[in-house]
């Protein structure tokens, strides 16, 4: 391993599947990575296809300029944060993969079923990426793109294009991911470039030609506070908000102990701004540039469709961008999905079950509900995953302060601990509550969530703790 | 060798990138800056695999 090595080739895989990088042991001292490889890592991570998709769909929910620049730069910087002081310092004292770290909190069963719903979350995490490469290869063809308000496909063209993008994406995941690996690490830096130049390229067009005519046109015609027809009003609290969750399953969720346990201080977690303000700032606002191009040449046209707004703009090289930003983050992706289910069906070769996932991933890309609604798919994703990083912040800092013991699963011989099981199962359902009793905004959910996710697993573990050292003396 | 090949890749990224600012000044028009951008593009993909490092998976 390399000291400039990717921290994410050498990733966790789930529980119950043996690998040989350290899946079930601590990262040695001899093996630990410098900031360097973080810092690629997160800013080319953070630089996927998705984010075509982000910043226009700000633009759909009429944010204003002040909630979208604003907005962003606190709640990435509340993203930030989680990383470096919620997720690394445990990764640095432990350095164990977030999957081996669970099973020995919650038990291989528990930790199994993190896994099937993590696999899941990834298939369609994936579909999001296959549709926004499809629109890319779409556009030569003049296929139609589907529209803002699209559940089902609108064309043959549509479905053909993403059968055709999944279909390969999903044959090199199952292949074996290293190649796409490398060519994601080549295509990186130029990537960020794109998205760069996109959004430089798009501001004559949209009238900005000095720095005095920025606010005014951000304002007037970039973000102009209203929604299009079908869309709720955002405020700069659901940006906000959005921007510290979009990566909430790695933060809080705690998913990135994977990644941190190769690094040599939790400080490294800062790293992780370059993700943050490389992709999540610079491109979701250079792509959103990109729409409002777009809406301010044709009203009506309110499609978010990444392949033509690049084309339009940079031309060849644009296309090209889509679908690789696509590619080598949806190819991962696939692949992870399916060593996440390889757990659940041993008996089928790698190959098959990452096949099974890619499949997976393409029929939900059929569906451009995926993708246009994927501002509330992410909310899905991290709110589903982040309760179980909330056990393993408190099984670590906060349980041995209550006399209760770590790791209580592996203390305890047991295959599911229900305190952990509750605690995510009952926060779920709560935030559910909240969403359809309370109508709380699910973009503001994990807040409360995290906090009953607290209190359960503390009182569940005193509950079972106490019972198990009464009927076993452990 | 390496280094002309870093050389021509550095030049392929500020292809990339420069048309952009190029536009935005109103020194060159789009049309041109999307061919020097794939200009660009091909150059990158070209040389970059070359002399990038290449990782180690042990």
């Amino acid at each position: 391993m390399t000291e400039e090595s990717n921290p994410r080739e050498t990733e966790s895989v789930p529980a119950g599947y043996v690998a040989d990088e350290f899946e079930r042991e601590s990262v040695p001292e001899s093996r630990l990575k410098g900031l360097r490889s973080f810092v690629g890592m997160y800013a080319g991570e953070h630089a996927a296809g998705t984010e075509f998709m982000i910043g226009p769909l700000f633009v759909t929910h009429g944010v204003t300029a002040f909630d979208v620049l604003v907005g962003l730069l606190l709640g990435n910087l509340m993203a930030v944060l989680s990383w470096r002081f919620l997720c690394a310092p445990i990764a640095v004292r432990i350095r164990q993969t977030m999957y081996y770290h669970l099973e020995r909190i919650c038990g291989i069963k528990l930790v199994t079923l993190y896994n099937l719903a993590n696999g899941l979350m990834f298939c369609f995490l994936a579909g999001a990426m296959v549709s926004v490469s499809a629109t890319a290869v779409g556009t030569y063809f003049n296929m139609k793109m589907p529209g803002l308000n699209d559940w089902f496909p609108n064309s043959v063209g549509w479905i053909v294009a993403v059968l055709a993008v999944g279909a390969v994406i999903s044959i090199v995941a199952a292949k074996g991911y290293d190649a796409v690996a490398r060519f994601a690490n080549i295509a990186s830096p130029w990537m960020v470039l794109v998205f760069l130049a996109c959004g430089i390229a798009a501001l004559p067009q949209l009238g900005i030609r000095s720095l005095a005519d920025f606010w005014p046109v951000a304002n007037d015609i970039i973000w102009t506070g209203m929604p299009i027809e079908g869309q709720s009003q955002y405020t700069f609290w659901h940006v906000f908000c959005f921007a510290w969750f979009c990566n909430l399953a790695m933060h809080v969720g705690m998913s990135d102990l994977s990644i941190f346990r190769y690094a040599r201080k939790a400080s490294y977690g800062y790293a992780s701004a370059a993700g943050m303000y490389v992709g999540h700032y610079m491109a979701w606002i250079s792509a959103a540039l990109l729409y409002a191009l777009q809406l301010k040449n044709n009203p009506s046209d309110t499609a978010v469709a990444p392949g033509p707004m690049a084309v339009n703009i940079a031309g060849l090289a644009g296309a090209v961008c889509v679908i690789i930003a696509g590619w080598t983050t949806a190819n991962p992706t696939i692949y992870r999905a399916g060593l996440a289910f390889q757990v659940l069906f041993k008996k089928w070769s790698r190959f098959r079950v990452t096949l099974v996932a890619g499949s997976l991933a393409t029929f939900g890309a059929i569906f451009p509900a995926l993708v246009m609604k994927l501002l509330d798919f992410v909310a899905l994703y991290g709110l589903i995953l982040m309760p179980m990083g909330t056990v393993i912040f408190l099984d670590y800092w906060v349980l041995p302060k209550l006399n209760l013991k770590s790791f209580f699963a592996e203390a305890a011989g047991i295959a599911t601990n229900w305190a952990a099981g509750a605690a995510w199962i009952l926060t779920l359902g709560f935030c559910l509550a909240l969403f359809l009793l309370a109508g709380i905004e699910k973009f503001f959910l994990f807040i409360p969530g995290w906090f009953i996710a607290a209190v359960l697993y503390i009182v569940g573990s005193m509950i079972i703790q106490r019972r198990t050292f009464r009927e076993t003396g452990i | 060798m390496k280094i002309l090949l870093s050389s021509f890749a550095f030049i392929g990224l500020l292809a990339t990138v420069l048309p952009s600012i190029l536009v935005c000044f109103g020194a060159i028009e789009l049309g041109t800056h999307k061919t020097i951008m794939a200009i660009g593009m091909v150059l990158w993909f070209v040389t970059a695999p070359f002399f990038m490092r290449r990782k180690d998976t042990a």
